[in-house]
């Protein structure tokens, strides 16, 4: 099965990247409120698999990081 | 004193720092790649500065996961000298084995040159030769330096010692314009509960002759071997 896991930095969390990309879009002319810059991880994987367990351990640092997976 | 070099596909300081520590020093060093199994022997072993695995994922993850990252967290967890150095602090910080993590520089740039330091622990196997808020000069090269920690852990890290080196500028002045990269408090090394982990993002080993135009890098390693 497919699973799709999206990682985005944690609410509040100082993240300059979707600052800049908040930055170009507005000064493109785009009234944007926020902007955040992550990552997606598409995993092919048994139906059985831990995914929590991996995503956890392996792919998102908790401290910084949140994530959800589709 | 036995030193061991750690090289991950991607490390790219390890033979300065193995340089620094036969011909300076002039201890024993063996360098120990990412299938290593066992730390066993060593009195020290330091991790260089690179783009472990290019980076990917985040910074240090995938050398923490190597059979040689297991073997890291297994001779720190028994007392032993583990020591850091930009990617190295990185990839410390993922094994756990440091608190906190460190993250894209506020301005988005890789930063390449020299920051003053203060010395705010000198209680450590990595730093008794320095003084007490002694201002230090060394040089930073990297993309992803912003320490950051919840503020409830850095409560407990002040008051235990943990943080060992802040940017600071030329008098010993703590404060924003000296912050190179957003860190949290100015933090540029850090240590564990312990004092046997340290890692720090300034590169001392590109700093410990006068004809690359300063010492003070030297200090740390002679501390060492004190």
């Amino acid at each position: 099965m497919k699973v799709k896991v999206l990682i985005l930095p944690k609410k509040g969390l100082l993240d300059p990247e979707g600052r800049a990309v908040r930055e170009m879009l507005l000064d493109g002319g785009f009234q944007v409120k926020d902007v955040k810059v992550g990552k997606v991880v598409e995993l092919e994987v048994e139906k059985d698999t831990d995914i929590k367990a991996l995503v956890e351990k392996y792919l998102v640092n908790p401290l910084v990081e949140e994530y959800v997976i589709e | 004193m036995r030193f061991a070099v750690c090289v991950f596909p991607g490390s790219n300081c390890d033979y300065d720092t193995y340089y620094v520590i036969r011909d300076l020093l002039g201890q024993d060093v063996s360098f120990v790649n990412h299938n290593t199994k066992s730390l066993g022997g060593f009195d020290c072993v330091v991790i260089p500065g690179g783009f472990s695995f290019g980076d990917y994922l985040r910074a240090g993850v995938l050398a923490s996961k190597t059979p040689l990252g297991n073997a890291i967290a297994e001779y720190a967890q028994g007392g032993g000298l583990v020591l850091g150095i930009c990617n190295g602090f990185q990839v410390l910080t993922e094994l756990h084995l440091l608190p906190g993590v460190l993250l894209r520089n506020e301005n988005l740039t890789f930063l390449c040159r020299d920051v003053y330091l203060r010395v705010e622990n000198n209680s450590l196997p990595f730093t008794r030769r320095f003084e007490k808020d002694e201002v230090i000069r060394l040089p930073i090269a990297h993309g992803e330096g912003r320490y950051y920690v919840p503020e409830e852990d850095l409560r407990l890290m002040e008051e235990r010692g943990q943080i060992v080196l802040r940017y600071c500028d030329e008098y010993g002045n703590v404060n924003p314009q000296a912050n190179p990269n957003g860190s949290l408090f100015n933090i540029a090394g850090v240590c564990n509960k312990e004092g046997n982990v340290f890692g720090l993002m300034p590169h001392p080993e590109r700093a410990c002759e006068d004809i690359l135009g300063y010492r003070d890098g030297i200090i740390l390693w002679h501390s060492l071997v004190a």
